[in-house]
Formats: structure tokens, sequence, C-alpha cells
């Protein structure tokens, strides 16, 4: 497959996972959407061109593991599950309803595919490290994902789990941080300066890459280069992403970290999305 | 200045300390590194054994440990939250960390951490803590008198506080049969053996009778359990039939047991703990019976709701009632 025919069809698979994401979105009339259309990318990659898994056994012991650390981005993890055929699209329906295997914040215990329960923020790292270790001591060639948000960097769990990575030498762990600069109370930088990220976690010991987080060639090329890395040391992606990507009316809204949308504008941000000339 | 040396017969001036033996009876027979060892002998047959801990190796007594199996230890540094967040993947992957580190740091510092990553995801992970209760000189930064009163109110957690080296040994493996998360009060070091006199062994989630008594019986746990048999004894001299029921498992608690002990008439009931009286063995006791009830007199004898002192263990065991004279004092003149 050329790499080009490779990016048109991880493309569709991003716009349906964006589709996915907002239709949960409306049977709630609210949600964490502006985060799972800026992802929708990182996704597609991850689950369309990196990751080894099989949809029908979402156990499989040969699996790469996906550790979603930012809980509340359940409903894009959600979308991509559902893409990937490891959740049904009939499920899409019950989301964040009484009963439901997907709960409006991650959790491990209810979704297939779901790798850990997150929510408090700042627990994903430190659980990829043990679980590198671990697989390391079986001996396994699985790759770690795990995805957080650049206002989980406030954590101090992070810089532990980010020394001890590198302490390790765990060359099997890619972490990709979504930053989006946005948190509850406002811009993250303004909550908390992280910057300069690329050199503060080089300076930890890490193979770090910064990309446009929405532009596929570049997300691909970076999860590559990722896995290929030949020094025994962990990876990171830094991901620069756009609350509501491809939904013109909801990047430009400013209140984005927890949506409301009307009820009239989930049909026209469907459109957007069917139309695709904003991707 | 000269100095002039004292003529006088001073007692020996008891230093600050977190060493368990500083708070054994004298001449009691102690065991080294009852846990530590124990872990071994466990490991050679589970493969699946791991040994964690947060710079806190030497005071868990898990490095004898790491140095019989250096390939299956993790030193993760001071770093609890990553200690319990580690623990719970290599857990996923199959394995089974016995996670060392003090009481506080594992109560205080990382319960959400254990809360979300282990005990919500029902991981397969054992917790040793050593320090728990009033069992370090270092004041409120090393004292756990609250970790009961957290983990209690844990889900998924399975608690136990045993008493001595004997039960140590024996429920480091009975950690391993149980599947989930587990929170063992870890009495480190020199540590006291008393129930290889009672004919006792270990079973998870059961309470045992010790020794019988007619006036008073006397609910405990963990190091308590070796201070209300002295007391009892003590009581017998003073023609007080006091009856000691030993209570490993704070967490599922023994209710049957329990229940069947106090409904006895005519005998008043102690809970002794080594922890705060709130939220710990007593009121958990004190709660089964008013469910069932049951309505003996009821005491109980535990550290007070403050910051404790800073001092040698022996003096602040006595200032805050958990000494054997101190506990006997208690029951006499409530009886």
């Amino acid at each position: 497959m050329t790499v080009q025919g490779h990016n048109v069809s991880l493309h569709e698979r991003a716009r349906r996972i964006r589709c996915h994401a907002l239709r949960m979105g409306e049977v709630q009339g609210q949600g964490y959407i502006a985060q799972a259309l800026d992802i929708a990318d990182v996704l597609a990659v991850a689950y369309f061109h990196a990751m080894r898994y099989r949809p029908e056994d979402p156990d499989w012991e040969e699996r790469d593991r996906f550790l979603l650390s930012n809980g509340h981005y359940a409903i894009a993890l959600y979308a991509a599950l559902i893409e990937a055929g490891i959740v049904p699209e009939a499920e899409l329906e019950t989301y964040g309803f009484d009963d439901s295997r997907l709960p409006m914040s991650g959790m491990a215990s209810y979704t297939p595919g779901m790798e850990m329960s997150g929510g408090s923020l700042g627990l994903g790292l430190a659980i990829a490290v043990g679980r590198c270790l671990g697989l390391k001591r079986k001996g396994s060639d699985s790759f770690v994902y795990t995805l957080f948000s650049d206002g989980e960097l406030d954590e101090g769990s992070k810089w532990e789990a980010m020394m001890s990575a590198a302490h390790y030498k765990l060359d099997n762990l890619i972490a990709v941080v979504d930053v989006n600069n946005q948190q509850a109370d406002g811009p993250s930088g303004q909550m908390m300066g992280f910057e300069p990220l690329v050199d503060k976690v080089r300076a930890f010991g890490w193979f770090v890459q910064r990309v446009d987080g929405n532009d596929l060639n570049a997300v691909v090329a970076a999860f590559d280069a990722a896995s290929a890395h030949q020094e025994a040391v962990p990876r990171m992606i830094i991901a620069d992403t756009v609350m509501g990507k491809g939904v013109p009316f909801l990047e430009a809204r400013e209140r984005n970290h927890f949506m409301r949308v009307d009820a009239n504008e989930w049909k026209l941000a469907l459109a957007a999305l069917q139309d695709g000339s904003q991707l | 200045m000269k100095v002039t040396s004292s003529t006088t017969t001073a007692k020996p001036r008891l230093t600050t300390s977190a060493m368990i033996a500083s708070i054994a009876a004298e001449g009691q027979p102690t065991r080294a590194a009852p846990f530590g060892h124990a872990l071994i002998e466990l490991a050679r047959r589970r493969p699946e054994v791991v040994g964690m801990t947060a710079d806190l190796g030497k005071y868990t007594d898990l490095h004898v440990f790491a140095k019989e199996f250096p390939d299956r230890y993790y030193q993760m540094g001071m770093a609890e939250q990553l200690l319990f967040g580690g623990a719970s993947g290599l857990a996923a992957e199959g394995f089974m960390p016995f996670v060392t580190t003090y009481a506080v740091f594992a109560s205080r510092r990382a319960y959400d951490f254990i809360h979300q990553t282990i005990a919500e995801e029902d991981r397969n992970v054992k917790i040793a803590c050593a320090l728990p209760g009033l069992t370090s000189g270092y004041g409120p930064s090393h004292q756990a008198a609250e970790d009961l009163a957290l983990f209690r109110a844990m889900p998924n957690m399975t608690i136990i506080d045993p008493c001595d080296a004997l039960e140590i040994e024996q429920v480091v493996p009975a950690m391993a049969e149980h599947h989930g998360p587990v929170y063992m009060r870890l009495l480190r070091g020199q540590v006291p053996l008393v129930l290889d006199e009672y004919d006792y062994k270990f079973e998870l989630g059961k309470a045992k009778q010790l020794r019988g008594g007619d006036d008073v019986l006397i609910i405990s746990s963990g190091l308590l359990t070796m201070r209300a048999l002295e007391a009892a004894k003590k009581l017998e001299a003073d023609r007080i039939g006091a009856s000691v029921l030993h209570v490993p498992t704070i967490k599922p608690l023994d209710v049957e047991t329990i229940v069947a002990a106090c409904r006895r008439p005519g005998r008043a009931v102690v809970v002794a703990e080594n922890h705060t009286i709130i939220g710990g063995l007593g009121e958990a006791v004190a709660a089964v019976l008013m469910r069932e009830r049951v309505h003996p007199a009821f005491h109980t004898i535990g550290l007070p709701d403050e910051f404790l002192a800073a001092g040698a263990l022996p003096t602040l065991h006595d200032r805050y009632g958990i000494s054997t004279d101190a506990i006997v004092g208690s029951v006499k003149s409530w009886l």
C-alpha cells in the first residue's frame, strides 16, 4: 500500500471517528466533543496504522496496549473502538446512560478495549511504566501507547513516571501528549506554564518529536519514527491540536472544555464533517 | 566549665525510635525480617511475585528479597504515585507485585493511585506498609494513626493487621492465595514472637479466640493483641478473667465470630487497637454489634483524635494509653 493510499484511508477513519463522537455527544446533548474532534487524527493513526490488536479479542496477549490517561477523552476512544470494531456501533446510542458500557469517563471494567480507569488525572503514565516493565519481564515485543493531555503535565506523577521510564530504558513506551492548550479553568499555558516541553522531555532522556496533531502525514511519520527509533529510550509524541477540529463553528467557540451544543447544531456539525472540506 | 558526673542512678534516657523491638516486652523472643523471608519463600514457588518499593527497601524488610531476587525487584525511587501506578501496570500484565513503603505514604500520599489504579481495577497488588499506627516516634509525618479508617472505606480492599512474626509468616502466602488488592500493616525489623504459645494459625477473614475469661472480652488486632495478652495475664492476677479475641483481618470483618463472642451475657467488651479511635476496628465492631442488636457494656482503647507527639515509643504508648499497663489500668477503672 502506498503512503498516499494509506493516508486516504486514514483520512476517512479520522472523519468517521469524529462522526461517531458527535453522534454520542448528541445523545447526551453535551460532552468533551472539542477534545474528541482534536484527537481523532491521532486515534486514527494509532488504531489504523500503528497498533497491533484483534477486534474480536480485545485481551489478545500479543496486542499493543493503549492507556487513556485522560478519562474524559473516553468519548473519543469509544469512537475509535467503534470504528475499530471492538465496540459495536449500536452501543453508541447508550453513551452516558444508566447501565451503558460507555460511561462519560473511561473505566477499565466497563468497556472492551479500555485498558485503565482514568478520570482522576495523572494516572496513565505511571501505569504505563508498570505495563512496560511487565511486558519486558514476559519477553513481549508489544508496545504500550498512552495518551494524556497538556493539562496533565501539571500533575507531579507525570514527571515521576517520565524519570522512571528513562531510568528503566523503556523503549516499548510511546506516550502521546495532546497539546490543545485548554484546561477546565482556561488555557493550559496560563494555568501552569509547561513550555519548552520538547526541551524538558528531552532532558528527561526521552526521544521526543513535536508535530501538528491534525496533519495525518505528520502523525503517521511520528508514530513510525517512534516505533523504529533505535536507542533504548522511551518515546514521546507531542501533538499540537485544535479544539473542535473539523467543525468550524465549534473550533471558534471559546468555552470549549466541556461543550454544550444546541440541539440543532449537532446536525450542522455532522454536515460539516460529511462535507469534509474543512479537514 | 568542668562537668561533674552525677552520683544518682538515673533511668537510662529513652531515645526516639521507630523499631518495633523498642516496644517489645523485656525478654521477648523476636525474629528478624519475617516479611522479607516469608516473601522469599513465596517467590520461590510463585514466579509471578515481584517486589517494589519507593526508596524504603531497607526499611520494610524488602531488602532481603531484593538480595535473593535482584531481577525481580523494582526500585521506583521516592515516588509513591509512580510506585502504585507501576504496580497496577505490572499486575495488569499478570505479575503479583508486593509493594512496600511506610503506611503514611500509602494511605495519605498515594491514596488516589491505590483507589483508582489498584482497587477500582481490582488489580492483584499486595501492599505491605511499615510503621502502622503508633510505631514511630518521629511525629505525625511518620505515624499512620488513620490508615485503617482510610483503607476500610475503599471498596475491594482486604486489610490485615498481623500481631507478630509468626503471623506475618503465615499472612504472606495467604495474601498471595487471595486474588485482589490487600493492605497489610507491616511490623518490620526484629519482630516479637507471641502467637507460637497459642497454637495459632492465621486464616484470612477469621477472628481467633486466644484465651478465655469470664469478666471482660478484649477484641484486638495487630500489635495490640500482644498487649491484650499481656494485659490479660496481669488482670488475671487481680482475679479479673479476660478473654482475648484476635481479629487480624480488619476487612472483611469476621462478623459471626465477633457477634457470638459479644453475645455472652454479663461479659463486658473492650476493643483495643493501634489506630485512632475514629474509623478503625473499634468503630467497625461497634457498628456490627448495633446492627445485630447485641448491646454489651462497650469500651474502646485506641489513639486519641489528635496529632501525636514525637518521642520515645514506650513513653508515647504509655501517654496515649496503648501500653500494657495503660490497658490494665483502663480496663480496671472502667469495669
